[in-house]
């Protein structure tokens, strides 16, 4: 959708030292998301302390990338003008824990094709600094 | 603490205004403002004079979007108020957040009368500038976003239509809910809305429209989203030992209960079919000795109908997973039903007062001032908003 010169730009995220690494980990093909040192748990969005334990020792760590679809939306409205409908909104979970959920598009899938509980992997798209994480069916384009 | 000393015990409503909805309105926001401000104040019997609190939710937002236009400061100078307390918060509670904040500041002496208010012109920001609606506010080139919504902004989750698509979606395919069960509260807002004389939609529809009406984000449809308008509403807080003086038999505050999650923050919990507003629900009921079967109406947060089925649930109206089957065709909401809910039309078919609605029309009923929409014998009921942070209210008429 992006490849569509005449759409509406995407919003960007800023940039800033908490939330870098989730954005460009994709350069480098990884999905990285905020790990607690002490007790191991997964922490989305990054926060520099561990909800959990308390422990400071909250790093950016590679998963896995594979997840499911938790819900998902199929936007019809055009919001802006030239924006290509529809698109699916979701959040994914990741495999790694439970509830540890990203907010993406599920891409390269027929829109009503997709399902809540469809199993997902990250592919990332370049827009400027950021790698946004999108997400596809697991196995690849449909 | 006994319950005797909870703030809200020593807080009564005494007093309500409402400007003329408008899409657009003719007159500015400021205007509509003291419209709505000048009412309640002579709701209450009350002059300007003795009013010595002002609180308003979010406070000023001035960048054109018309979310919020008006802030406590022009608002104080506009009315000649000298007040002794002013408060305003874009965080916290959302919506109901200005009514906590005032009930505090009551409770604990500072003010005695405190006048709170809520004013929106997303109408006319909407007639300036086309999509001024979106989150983000008219942003037709990209730019760099930061906070909550840099996390749904990139993937063009430009309106909570979408984003609330995801918890309709979910509690669906939990529940089996359908699409005919959430239009029944589009319909039963748009046949309320015919009663009330100052709703901006007022021409009935049938389950049929509302299935007819275009997709914005699945499975939510164009009516189980609420209106941009103009307008204002003012509420007047009085403190209770002062109250029982003025023109309006005063409205307790049964109980107050509030909650905030993480959305705002972008971390959402749970599996997308309950809100943080649960919290609030547990918190309310925890402060009387009334409990749901004692609501003889309900004014339901509804900026999307979804979430009026999960505060629904939240308040414990109905048990999980089941408000669905509890508004389907609309019997036991309606005027005559086992408990009348969104009796002004809610934000769906009234406007979108941003909660402040639902807290007027619930007031209105307890004064019995309804007229064609009046709930025979309301004594007691429950008002909430919210969709990222979560209010309640439980209001009685002794």
């Amino acid at each position: 959708m992006t490849s569509n010169p005449a759409a509406p730009p995407r919003a960007l995220p800023g940039l800033e030292r908490q939330n870098r690494a989730y954005w460009t980990g994709g350069a480098g093909g990884l999905l990285l998301i905020g790990r607690c040192g002490a007790c191991k748990v997964f922490v989305h969005p990054p926060l520099p302390r561990c909800p959990a334990c308390g422990d400071r020792n909250v790093e950016p760590e590679a998963v896995s990338g594979r997840g499911r679809v938790a819900s998902f939306s199929i936007n019809h409205q055009a919001w802006l003008p030239r924006l290509p409908v529809p698109y699916v909104f979701a959040a994914v979970e990741l495999e790694e824990q439970a509830q540890l959920y990203v907010f993406t598009n599920i891409i390269n899938s027929p829109v009503d094709q997709v399902e809540i509980g469809m199993p997902v992997e990250v592919t990332f798209e370049a827009h400027e600094d950021v790698h946004l994480p999108m997400f596809q069916p697991q196995g690849g384009p449909r | 603490m006994s319950r005797e000393q909870y703030p809200e015990k020593l807080v009564a409503i005494t007093g309500i205004g409402q400007s003329e909805v408008g899409r657009p309105s003719t007159k500015s926001a400021i205007a509509l403002t003291v419209d709505a401000c000048e009412q309640a104040v002579a709701d209450a019997g009350l002059t300007m004079g003795d009013i010595d609190g002002l609180a308003t939710y979010p406070g000023p937002v001035a960048n054109g979007d018309g979310f919020s236009p008006v802030g406590a400061t022009e608002v104080m100078l506009a009315l000649g108020l000298d007040p002794t307390w002013v408060g305003a918060s874009t965080e916290g509670h959302a919506h109901m957040s200005a009514i906590f904040n005032a009930i505090q500041a009551i409770a604990s002496g500072l003010c005695r009368h405190v006048l709170v208010f809520r004013t929106v012109a997303q109408a006319s920001a909407r007639a300036e500038v086309p999509h001024a609606g979106i989150i983000g506010g008219g942003r037709v080139v990209a730019q760099r976003v930061w906070g909550g919504q840099s996390w749904t902004l990139p993937y063009n989750a430009l309106s909570a239509a979408t984003l609330y698509g995801l918890y309709a979606n979910a509690y669906f395919r939990k529940y089996g809910a359908t699409s005919e069960q959430l239009g029944a509260i589009a319909v039963h807002s748009r046949k309320m809305a015919g009663l009330n004389a100052n709703a901006v939609y007022r021409k009935p529809i049938t389950l049929d429209d509302y299935l007819a009406s275009r997709m914005i984000s699945t499975p939510l449809r164009l009516y189980d989203c609420d209106t941009h308008i103009d307008g204002s509403t003012a509420i007047l807080f009085s403190r209770r030992d002062v109250a029982k003086d003025l023109r309006q038999p005063p409205l307790a505050i049964e109980a107050m209960g509030m909650a905030l999650g993480g959305i705002g923050a972008g971390l959402h919990t749970g599996d997308f079919t309950t809100l943080p507003a649960d919290k609030a629900g547990r918190m309310l009921w925890s402060r009387t000795d009334l409990t749901p079967a004692d609501l003889d109406m309900a004014q339901i947060y509804d900026g999307f109908s979804i979430l009026t089925l999960l505060w629904l649930e939240a308040l414990q109206i109905c048990a999980p997973g089941e408000a669905a089957q509890f508004v389907e065709g609309g019997s036991r909401i309606a005027l005559d039903g086992a408990l009348p809910m969104n009796t002004s039309g809610g934000q769906l078919s009234a406007g979108r007062f941003h909660g402040y609605g639902h807290t007027h029309e619930a007031c209105l009923q307890l004064w019995g001032r309804g007229g064609e929409r009046q709930v025979r014998d309301a004594r007691v009921g429950v008002v909430c908003n919210g969709g990222f942070g979560y209010g309640a209210l439980l209001l009685r008429r002794d």
